[in-house]
């Protein structure tokens, strides 16, 4: 059977970081003007020697996301269903042992959380959870979608990684994308920030993309969360799991975000720094690997950064989001995941958008599929 | 430098030249082109060996130690008939690899991709190694290797028609996206073309009319395999990038910086 351990075990993290920071000046220039690029590019281009040409792969994204993508941008908002959960995780406001209130929605209120986002425009939505198997199990998220899916369009989730039967369980109730971060592919790092729970296991969370290829999804996201490690070795072990899914599991799209720690109560301070700079170098580098993946954005970032990468490489953002359970209506002072920077409301962000030529897209699928 | 040999199944290949035996004016010719185009990988279609002599003038020809016979089921309609080309091949020819052709239209022999799919499912579960010659077409080669094709071997041109890489589009998103080696069959009429399939990074190529129905069949061979060559080596050292015009416009990055 096919899987992604294997083809890590063949890659020493020591060695690629080192080969990244062995890019030259000309390695760049290759790789900026190479027609089909490939992963050694990715590395040239997200190495400190592409910082001189960050200009110039801001163009080049730019285009190329014209290109393909044309003048839109895909609209979603998060929904915070519980924030209930069993693991401990360094950097995370819900995790085990952080003294908070803990609440998973009813089925009322969540209904009434998705009628709020659903008469702001939102079409596509993005469900949330901690992990917490026997309150927050599969039988809550079929539920769950099976109340959304008369909202809207397009439901995705961000929960705790399932096994393939289960995926398939909520594939059939209409569940369209699942997200799923491996936070850090560096293992021995990765047991640092994830001491106790189901999430503790490596090995079981890197094989969920593998599962959901198997069980049929129409889309995974992956993503490394920047500060736990070094984001350029972590950034080219995304890439090297992206390009290993789209060979594998060829029916399905991939999306990627670029989580950065962000404050919360009680948080973690990033080992290593990545800098604006940074993001959009990183940014650019994925368009330029691949023109057809999906580039998320998140309202973790700030407005002035938002509204500049919306029309160097990003494809898909949200807007407005809460990052607590029942934070749009039901209990909008419960205590957040993390702090989001950009706060301005949808219809601000819309207008921004407007501004830049962009259009923002709510509708993009159509459930009975 | 690391061997740069391709496997297919059990087989390691060191040359990249996959040939014919169709066409030659005679087994004596197709011998020596054979010989020196280096091909260790030769098709016979099943429809054309004697399979009752035992001193098959062509198979005789073909008898050298570097020399693996793939037979082909060109000839047949349709899956089934396809199944028992190759079911009689294995016990002919004593080999359970095959290359399945399957073309209804007499006059293009053009693949059809319905048949060719049931049939490589079918045959990859009797324990072939099959190699379908189909369209270049990308969604048919991930189904091909999902139902356990060793390698995909998509067209460049209709087959005989020495066109060269018409499909050249398609051929470069099949190699993007297939795990199992791609060949390029059909279509190649000259060297050029051939380094062209391997520049671009297709794993093989086989070529059959254009070395049989040259007026030098000998020399052409060899030139084939230096293209081969030529276009592997390129590949593996990666071209130089064509250019493109910088344009000047207001910085973009500029933000970061304010």
């Amino acid at each position: 059977m096919n899987s992604f351990k294997k083809l890590l075990a063949e890659y020493s993290w020591d060695r690629e970081l080192e080969s990244i920071f062995a890019k030259s000046d000309a390695d760049v220039q290759f790789a900026l003007q190479n027609r089909k690029r490939g992963l050694d590019d990715f590395k040239a281009l997200i190495s400190p020697a592409a910082k001189p040409y960050l200009e110039q792969m801001a163009k080049q994204s730019r285009q190329i996301t014209k290109n393909r993508f044309g003048n839109i941008m895909q609209m979603y908002a998060p929904m915070y269903l519980s924030n209930e959960c069993q693991n401990i995780c360094t950097y995370c406001g819900f995790s085990l042992t952080n003294k908070i209130p803990r609440r998973t929605l009813t089925d009322d209120e969540i209904k009434r959380e998705a009628e709020f986002l659903k008469n702001k425009g939102y079409d596509h939505i993005l469900l949330v959870t901690g992990e917490a198997n026997s309150k927050v199990g599969v039988d809550y998220m079929s539920n769950a979608i099976q109340i959304l899916k008369s909202y809207f369009s397009n439901i995705s989730i961000e929960i705790q990684p399932l096994d393939q039967n289960e995926y398939e369980r909520l594939i059939q109730d209409g569940l369209y994308a699942t997200l799923v971060y491996q936070e850090t592919y560096h293992r021995e790092t990765y047991k640092i920030h994830h001491p106790k729970g189901k999430k503790s296991n490596f090995d079981y969370r890197l094989a969920t993309a593998d599962r959901l290829g198997r069980a049929g999804i129409h889309k995974v996201g992956i993503g490394a969360l920047f500060g736990l490690e070094d984001w350029r070795a972590d950034s080219f072990f995304t890439a090297l799991h992206l390009k290993y899914l789209q060979k594998t599991y060829w029916k399905t799209r991939y999306s990627i975000s670029f989580p950065r720690l962000r404050p919360f109560s009680g948080g973690l301070e990033p080992k290593v720094e990545m800098t604006d700079a940074d993001l959009l170098q990183l940014i650019c580098a994925y368009r330029l690997l691949d023109e057809d993946v999906e580039l998320s954005i998140s309202t973790r970032e700030s407005e002035v950064f938002r509204d500049h990468v919306a029309h160097l490489g990003i494809n898909s953002m949200s807007a407005e989001s809460k990052t607590n359970p029942g934070g749009y209506v039901v209990e909008p002072q419960s205590l957040e995941q993390f702090e989001i920077s950009d706060e301005r409301s949808t219809e601000v962000i819309a207008e921004m958008l407007h501004q830049n030529g962009i259009e923002p897209v709510w509708k993009d699928w159509e459930k009975s599929w | 430098m690391k061997k740069d040999n391709l496997q297919i199944a059990d087989k390691v290949f060191t040359s990249r030249l996959f040939t014919g035996t169709g066409k030659f004016s005679s087994s004596e010719i197709m011998q020596q082109a054979i010989l020196a185009s280096g091909s260790e990988l030769v098709t016979v279609a099943l429809k054309r060996v004697e399979l009752e002599n035992d001193n098959d003038q062509m198979l005789g020809a073909l008898k050298d130690p570097y020399i693996n016979l793939l037979p082909n089921t060109s000839g047949v309609r349709n899956a089934k008939e396809a199944i028992f080309a190759a079911q009689m091949a294995r016990e002919a020819l004593e080999t359970n690899w095959i290359k399945l052709e399957i073309h209804p239209d007499p006059k293009y022999l053009l693949p059809d991709p319905v048949e060719t799919l049931k049939a490589c499912e079918t045959l990859a579960k009797q324990g072939f190694v099959v190699m379908p010659y189909i369209h270049a077409d990308p969604v048919l080669c991930k189904r091909l290797e999902e139902v356990g094709a060793q390698c995909v071997m998509p067209l460049g041109a209709p087959i005989g028609s020495n066109k060269g890489l018409k499909t050249q589009d398609f051929l470069e998103i099949i190699i993007e996206q297939s795990r199992v080696p791609v060949i390029v069959d059909a279509g190649i009429g000259s060297p050029s073309h051939a380094a062209h399939a391997m520049e671009m990074g297709a794993d093989a190529v086989l070529v059959n009319t254009a070395i049989a129905v040259s007026p030098n069949p000998v020399e052409i061979s060899k030139a084939f395999k230096k293209a081969v060559e030529a276009g592997r080596m390129a590949f593996n050292a990666q071209l130089a990038p064509q250019r493109d015009k910088a344009e000047a416009s207001s910085p973009l990055t500029q933000f970061l910086y304010e």
